[in-house]
């Protein structure tokens, strides 16, 4: 199903993104009931869960292409693993982000290092940002690619840790919302968790193929330069 | 507003200025890529003009015809 979803014409899926964001907004706004205990401010839920999980798939997806790389080294593999991984770092962004304005409306405070989830988002988003400090210090070539690739994998590590540290330790701060018992939450507020997290998805899918077109097309010029210098 | 209407407009605000943001650079880069391929057509044109041009005829002169 996730080859077919590369077939889908780019502009069909940016305007699909912008369909379901739209929607998102409207059920999040006008159709989803205000939470008993933090009111208004719970509305923040409904962006700042789907960003993180869509920079976790974001980073999954980037260490899936990199051991696809290092498995049967197909040309495109390590370009694609590297866009999906700044994808990611820029939804780990936005979590953060997103998080600490919940954080201040909701504790009081923009940051605490008392609660796990935070400090495994961030070594997370760190360790997959330091991921360009290593591309960048490589010359192009097989060498990097491979590098790059292992770095990935590494990384991918975290992902579970990060998602499973609420779950491990005794986290009085972060909220836990979706338990054994299933998401607790109303219906309504969780038809638009899912279509706010399909918008962003499809968002990050949108930017994903945009990003590679544009990279692709980088290297074929460069490469025609070469040509007819 | 309230403080909390605030904070939750800051939040979808941020997102949203993220994605013009990300979209202002994709821009950007397009604009250079629209540059790039302008100056290889020109090189290619010019290439394609040279090899199209017809050879000196020194040898011609040389003999006297």
């Amino acid at each position: 199903m996730l080859s077919r979803l590369r077939h889908i014409p780019l502009p069909a899926l940016a305007a699909a993104a912008a369909v379901l964001m739209a929607t998102a907004l409207a059920l999040v706004f006008f159709y989803a009931p205000l939470d008993a205990d933090q009111g208004l401010s719970q509305k923040i839920f409904y962006i700042h869960v789907p960003i993180a999980l869509t920079a976790y798939a974001c980073f999954a997806w980037g260490a899936a292409k990199a051991f696809l790389h290092l498995w049967k080294r197909p040309p495109g593999a390590d370009l694609e693993s590297y866009a999906a991984i700044h994808q990611g770092v820029i939804f780990g962004a936005l979590t953060l982000v997103t998080g600490s304005i919940w954080a201040r409306v909701s504790w009081g405070i923009w940051w605490t290092w008392s609660s796990n989830q935070l400090v495994t988002f961030l070594i997370l988003f760190l360790f997959y940002a330091a991921y360009f400090m290593l591309r960048y210090s490589v010359e192009p070539g097989p060498a990097r690619a491979n590098m790059c690739a292992v770095y990935a994998l590494f990384g991918v590590v975290l992902i579970p840790v990060s998602w499973l540290s609420i779950r491990l330790a005794n986290d009085y701060i972060h909220p836990t919302v979706f338990t054994r018992h299933g998401p607790q939450m109303s219906g309504s507020m969780f038809l638009a968790f899912c279509v706010s997290w399909a918008a962003l998805l499809t968002l990050a899918g949108t930017m994903y193929r945009v990003e590679l077109a544009g990279k692709r097309l980088d290297d074929r010029l460069r490469e025609l330069r070469e040509l007819l210098a | 507003m309230s403080a909390s209407e605030k904070y939750v407009a800051a939040a979808y605000l941020v997102v949203f200025v993220a994605v013009l943001v990300w979209v202002a650079i994709i821009a950007a880069k397009l604009a250079r890529l629209e540059r790039d391929a302008g100056e290889l057509t020109e090189l290619a044109r010019r290439r394609a003009e040279r090899e199209a041009e017809p050879e000196p005829t020194a040898e011609r002169d040389e003999v006297g015809v």
